[in-house]
């Protein structure tokens, strides 16, 4: 069967919204157009019986109540919101002193849980930055051996969003519940793929994101426990008072609609396209592997998510891999692809050679996701590899059998 | 990012691809020069092996290149300006022109550089072979 091109393999980067997502919209820009808030006529009633639809569905798919769920514009504005504002509600010490109190995450988080701990470390926080395994796996054990007494809040990503390994989220949870710490997880790439419930998981604080699920961009979540421990946050954002002071600002209700109908079909759909992810995850690797040599999927082997698929390719450049395979849409850890000239800090975290690190691509599957798609790309890459290892000296190199690592290279 | 119709024309049908032999036998070649600059952990390798004849002139080039697009350009068409050519004629390809013949963005600019470098390195080798005195020249990046 003759595929469509290009073909998107880099749902973990966005995904398509889904239609049902896009009809459950649709009323709330016409005839629904109203201002939550606004209290007293029709209009507002309606916007608001949307947004706590939505909220309801939010809930459900983590295992919360409805009133524990805020909406935000993404899931950076949640990481913020959750790394910044408890900090400030919990910190020993008042703004401008030193020693305001400890926090533990990992440099393998995403940049909006990393930069908002480096600002709050110039701000007089400690910050301790675990660095993961070669497996690109944060255990509990690592964050109970960096726990100090004056510990307020660990952040630690459920799954990796370049790797897609799954960390000891719940082991941490019951960790920090036991040491009355706060603890916050970054679920942008978790939740909706993956069973979650934040009671069960000792969650304090959740982020994610609307579009990463099948939702609308532009709107995401952060759910906000409410008993045992009652966490509260300072506000980033202050104005009107809306989700419950924790976010001013009229509510984003068509985007929040479409979120809510996002999570109720995740939530129905969980199963189903958690077995099909996988199968195709696996289809992609065992085709890359049966086709080539010197190809290392990246990350633990197992605990990972179904839908991301992180291969490095020994011996070819990531970006000239990507000019290749035109037709096959994903993303690189090369440095290249990035205004940095760095490789992926990720993958350089979890040791993986530099090397492999230039070499890497992240293919990421989605709802609609095919077979015959996966066959495609595994076709193309395997092309694309072969006819840039015939111009690689590196390959020479190793078909040579000369170890790399014992050639004194010209650093620039 | 877009590429020049040039780089993508490069990438897709690199010209003078290869070596003149292992490694390990063009080393002791002294009608060949070699020159490899770059590092893997760098995400650029370039490897240009030029064949000299006693008096100076470049009579065939072949490169491999680990790197991003730009890179594959910018050392394919290295071989293509050095061919022909006398080792001083060769010395003076700039790369400032390989950007300007290959439309490279400002953060590809390090690819030309590398191009001009291998073709230096290469020189210098088959110089180093030869018994010629390399010229003392500034070069620093």
């Amino acid at each position: 069967m003759a595929v469509k091109t290009p073909i998107y393999l880099d749902n973990a980067a966005t995904t398509r919204c889904d239609p049902r997502v896009v009809e459950a919209m649709l009323p709330y820009f016409s005839e629904k157009f109203g201002n939550a808030g606004s209290r007293n006529h029709r209009f507002g009633w309606d916007a608001e019986d949307g947004i706590e639809t939505a909220r309801e569905q939010a809930a459900k798919l983590i295992g919360a109540d409805a009133k524990e769920v805020i909406f935000t514009s993404g899931a950076t504005e949640s990481n913020n919101l959750a790394v910044k504002g408890a900090a400030e509600i919990y910190a020993k010490a008042p703004a401008g002193q030193q020693g305001r109190g400890h926090i533990i995450t990992c440099t393998i988080e995403h940049k909006a849980v990393l930069d908002p701990c480096k600002r709050l470390q110039r701000e007089g926080f400690d910050v301790t930055f675990l660095e993961p395994p070669a497996d690109g796996v944060i255990t509990a054990e690592m964050v109970r051996a960096a726990m100090r007494p004056d510990t307020i809040l660990v952040s630690i990503m459920w799954a990796n969003n370049e790797i897609g390994t799954i960390n000891e989220v719940p082991e941490i949870g019951r960790l920090c519940h036991e040491k009355g710490v706060i603890f916050h997880t970054d679920g942008t790439q978790w939740v909706g793929k993956m069973p979650t419930d934040v009671e069960r998981d000792c969650i304090d604080l959740l982020s994610w994101s609307g579009h990463k699920m099948y939702g609308p961009k532009g709107v995401g979540a952060l759910y906000v426990r409410r008993r045992k421990p009652r966490v509260r946050l300072e506000a980033l954002i202050d104005g009107g008072g809306q989700e419950r002071g924790m976010r001013s600002g009229t509510q984003n209700v068509t985007g929040i609609v479409g979120f809510g109908k996002a999570c109720e079909l995740c939530m129905a759909e969980m199963e189903h396209d958690r077995e099909r992810l996988l199968k195709l995850r696996r289809r992609l690797e065992d085709g890359l592997s049966g086709r080539m040599e010197v190809v290392q999927v990246n990350g633990h082997r197992d605990r990972r998510l179904p839908h991301i698929s992180n291969i490095s390719f020994g011996f070819v450049e990531g970006e000239s891999l990507m000019m290749g395979i035109k037709e096959i849409a994903c993303s690189s850890g090369s440095a290249c692809t990035s205004a940095s000239l760095e490789p992926s800090y990720v993958l350089k975290g979890l040791g993986v050679g530099d090397e492999l690190a230039h070499s890497s691509l992240r293919l990421s599957f989605g709802r609609w996701t095919t077979e015959e798609e996966v066959d495609f790309a595994v076709e193309s890459i395997a092309k694309a590899v072969e006819h840039l290892r015939k111009l690689s000296p590196l390959y020479d190199l190793y078909k040579e059998g000369v170890d790399l690592s014992t050639i004194e290279w010209q650093h620039h | 990012m877009a590429y020049s119709e040039k780089v993508v024309d490069h990438y897709q049908n690199p010209r003078n691809v290869g070596s003149f032999g292992a490694s390990s036998d063009v080393k002791t070649r002294t009608d060949i020069g070699v020159g490899i600059v770059g590092a893997p952990e760098c995400g650029d390798v370039m490897q240009l092996q030029l064949k000299v004849t006693a008096d100076g002139v470049i009579e065939d080039a072949k490169f491999k290149c680990f790197g991003c697009g730009s890179a594959i350009a910018s050392s394919s068409l290295a071989t293509e300006w050095v061919k022909g050519r006398t080792v001083d004629e060769a010395l003076q390809i700039k790369n400032t022109q390989i950007v300007e013949e290959l439309a490279l963005p400002p953060v590809k600019i390090h690819c030309s550089v590398l191009a001009e470098d291998s073709i230096r390195a290469a020189i210098e080798d088959w110089k180093k072979k030869n018994g010629i005195a390399v010229a003392e020249e500034a070069h620093a990046h």
